[in-house]
């Protein structure tokens, strides 16, 4: 099997959905963040919050969609404390949001180390398993990369859809969509920007933290430290790839982990001839290349990273 | 604005509203009525606290003492969204639109329930369509914002209020962006919407339109309600006095003969990204002339501020500076060759705000004598210097060392007028220079400028104001789209022609014959 054969294995596509799907989940958070003004660079230690969060309910006894509910839950609080630093206080965006990702990243092993305090190899749960769909799923390539996946993947595309449907049908995605442009038509409005944006902020947080969640719910089975591993990074980059619209966002993710899936095939059939950290780098170097290509002229939302202080002069 | 129409039927009573931003006291006690069908004009100078009342009236901000009224119940304080339900619409001086939005979304934002599963943009265009028509407010509803002009989107910001059936409409300076055309067509609209029985709130520093639209004027001064007029039973003089608080003095132009050339443009051409800011600029400045630029702002002035301050060098054509082409452009350059330069916006590009009077008047000359003694600045003669604008200019400061951005925008443009004009400039480029400063501080600049013309400076004066440079202007030309009219004398400049050549008429033809 050489290089280029492998762009065409369905197994190389289906792995890229699954890598995708973490992604996707992220990418939409930040995105709805972002609509409404607010950066979130909390992103990374949320996730890692949804990944442990959602593990370790089911962990101790609850069933899967329980875990993928608290984590959306968890996800949310801390996205709620960023808000309220960042939206009714109006501190620095990016300063709070590195903050936020080293207190809920560290909280998080702090947990973990107060729940487990004797393990030695981490523990393991039963996690989503593969849904076939049925007749869809025979489709030759398609079939095998979209349509074998386990119910988290599913459910970050229908929320692909979800939140463009609601970002440009719906009253309330109006008024996100605007509050992120310019707060003062929000206002003008009789619509309370504080709440828009509090609210926007703490929902794109859950499904940040969903992101995090399909790590230790489908795509692994047990929660390790790191293993977030700049994920939510990459998915602040998606979101300008993406223009900060969910559909090419979704491309973005994909097109991400398809060169992330090639390349780890690609050490396998190259890896004796270079060492495998230049294999590691090149998803990100062709996502900068992307970004370049495609985001020069990107319409970011004109309020963004800019306080609204009512009554201020 | 028919008689039916006076009788005492209030809609809208403030009483008693004080407002305090630290010990300023924006607005002091001050209560109004507005009745049905009628234009209320708000006439004050900047930071008399038009903005501020119009803003605790709207639930911006939260007054300290006083209540309002609409309809005879009383509003709760900071709520925008009570204000809207009451009827009362505010067509704000900065417009509140998101760009990135078509019309529609703009205008229906806000009018449903937020949790509705879907906008209902089909009845809301038709509305939307109806009211334009009704009012003569023409605006494509499936527009993006970002691709209307200003005037369109004011029509978009008037129909926002309409669309919820404002009965009140606040509109807050709402001809200082627009043409003169652009304004009859506002008057126009405001016409028809008292006549359907709106009341108006029209706030404005100019005083012809306040004459033009209103019915009743109150005049504010430092926050206090001065007076209270009947249009028709004032005039322009006695609501300016009211409003500064003491006489004015109408500037003098003395005729005064030509000096020789000091500048002049030859068919200069600028290329832009897509289109050319400037199209064959030809003109000249003499000594002892000022020149009026009228026009619409965007339509190639700052181009030609850059190309004579030196910023940018222009594509194609000659500039000459005394009778010499000038080959490099580059701003100390042509500080050296004596332009001086009283910029559009003051506190981006006229001074370092954070830095203090004294770093500010030196900024030019920090490098030459006798400010700059080997090579170190020689802080006793800049202090020296310092103090003798802020004597001679009347730049009321806390002192040399103050940071200037506490300076007011009238002082601050008296403290650069005073480091300008300290240079003796032979050309200077006045952008706009009397924007957004009361009527104190505009007869000053005026008075400035006409110093200096008497002095042999040439003065390239950019103004939107027509009235400015109807009363200071030797010659006016006028530009649109990068293009420069041939220049008319004074004595035979109409307005109303001013106008229309300033939204284009004329122009075309003159590309063809070029």
């Amino acid at each position: 099997m050489d290089a280029i054969s492998m762009i065409f294995e369905a197994s190389l596509w289906a792995a890229a959905v699954r890598i995708a799907s973490p992604l996707i989940f992220a990418t939409l958070g930040e995105l709805i963040c972002e609509r409404a003004g607010v950066l979130n660079l909390g992103i990374e230690g949320i996730m890692t919050v949804g990944a442990f969060a959602g593990w370790v309910t089911v962990y101790s006894g609850a069933d899967l969609w329980t875990g993928v509910m608290v984590a959306a839950l968890a996800g949310a609080a801390f996205g709620l404390l960023h808000g309220f630093l960042t939206v009714p206080l109006g501190l620095s965006q990016h300063v709070t949001g590195i903050g936020i990702t080293l207190l809920a990243t560290s909280l998080t092993y702090y947990a973990y180390r107060v729940a487990f305090p004797e393990v030695t190899s981490p523990p393991k749960i039963e996690t989503f398993v593969p849904l076939e769909i049925p007749l869809l799923s025979q489709i030759p390539i398609l079939g095998e990369a979209l349509f074998r996946q386990t119910p988290l993947t599913y459910l970050a595309f229908i929320a692909v859809i979800l939140v463009a449907y609601v970002l440009y049908r719906t009253p309330i995605g109006l008024a996100v969509r605007t509050v992120g442009e310019n707060p003062a038509a929000v206002e003008a409005q009789g619509i309370d920007v504080t709440w828009l944006r509090l609210g926007a902020v703490a929902v794109g947080s859950a499904f940040m933290a969903l992101g995090g969640a399909f790590l230790t719910m489908s795509a692994f089975n047990s929660f390790y430290f790191d293993m977030v591993n700049g994920r939510g990074w990459i998915c602040i980059a998606l979101v300008v790839f993406g223009s900060w619209r969910p559909g090419k966002a979704l491309l973005g993710a994909i097109l991400f982990a398809a060169f992330d899936a090639y390349q780890l095939r690609l050490q396998q059939l190259a890896g004796a001839y270079l060492p495998y950290q230049v294999f590691l780098m090149l998803p990100y170097i062709l996502s900068i290349l992307a970004l370049i290509a495609m985001s020069r002229r990107a319409g970011y939302p004109r309020a963004l990273m800019i306080p609204y202080r009512k009554g201020e002069r | 604005m028919s008689d039916s129409s006076d009788t005492s039927d209030v809609v809208l009573r403030l009483s008693g509203i004080t407002k305090r931003f630290g010990p300023l006291v924006a607005n002091d006690a001050i209560s109004l009525d507005l009745h049905r069908g009628e234009v209320l004009a708000l006439l004050g100078e900047n930071g008399a606290g038009k903005t501020t009342l119009m803003n605790i009236l709207f639930g911006h901000y939260v007054a300290d003492e006083g209540t309002i009224e609409a309809f005879g119940v009383v509003l709760p304080p900071g709520s925008p969204k009570a204000a809207l339900a009451r009827g009362i619409g505010m067509v704000h001086q900065h417009f509140t639109l998101a760009d990135n939005l078509t019309v529609l979304d703009n205008v229906v934002l806000g009018t449903e329930p937020l949790w509705r599963a879907r906008s209902r943009h089909a009845k809301a265009r038709g509305r939307l369509a109806e009211l334009s028509e009704t009012f003569g407010l023409a605006v494509k509803s499936d527009a993006r914002v970002a691709d209307l002009s200003v005037g369109e989107r004011q029509r978009v910001e008037i129909l926002k209020a309409l669309y919820r059936d404002a009965r009140i409409l606040i509109l807050d300076e709402p001809t200082a962006v627009l043409t003169p055309q652009e304004t009859e067509a506002l008057f126009a609209t405001l016409q028809k919407l008292v006549e359907r029985g709106l009341a108006i709130i029209f706030i404005s520093h100019k005083l012809h339109e306040v004459m033009a639209v209103s019915r009743r004027v109150i005049v504010l001064r430092q926050g206090r309600l001065v007076a209270e007029r009947k249009t028709s039973e004032t005039d322009r003089h006695d609501l300016a006095e009211l409003m500064v608080g003491r006489a004015i003095p109408e500037p003098k132009v003395e005729p005064i003969s030509l000096g020789s050339v000091a500048l002049s443009l030859q068919s200069v051409t600028l290329e832009g990204e897509g289109h050319p800011r400037l199209q064959d600029v030809s003109l000249e400045l003499h000594g002892n002339e000022i020149v009026g630029i009228a026009g619409v702002s965007g339509n190639g002035q700052g181009a030609l501020a850059e190309i004579i301050s030196g910023i940018v060098a222009p594509s194609g054509g000659t500039v000459s500076l005394f009778g010499q082409p000038v080959r490099h452009f580059d701003p100390a350059r042509m500080v050296a060759h004596g332009i001086a330069r009283i910029p559009e916006d003051r506190h981006a590009v006229g001074v370092v705000g954070d830095l203090s009077l004294e770093e500010n008047v030196i900024s030019a000359r920090y490098r030459e004598a006798p400010f700059s003694r080997r090579g170190l600045v020689d802080w006793k003669k800049v202090r020296e210097f310092a103090t003798r604008i802020i004597a001679d200019y009347d730049v009321r400061c806390p002192g040399p060392q103050a940071a200037t951005r506490l300076l007011s925008g009238g002082n601050m443009q008296k403290l650069i007028l005073g480091r300008e004009m300290a240079r003796e400039p032979r050309i200077i480029l006045a952008n706009q220079p009397t924007r957004g400063l009361d009527i104190g501080a505009v007869g000053y600049v005026h008075q400035q400028l006409l110093k200096a013309r008497g002095n042999g400076a040439g003065i390239l004066l950019i103004s939107e104001d027509l009235d400015e440079l109807l009363v200071l202007s030797d010659r006016v030309v006028v530009m649109y789209r990068g293009r420069m009219s041939p220049p008319i004398a004074r004595s035979d400049v109409a307005i109303r022609h001013l106008g229309l050549m300033m939204a284009g008429h004329g122009f075309a033809g003159q590309a063809h014959a070029a």
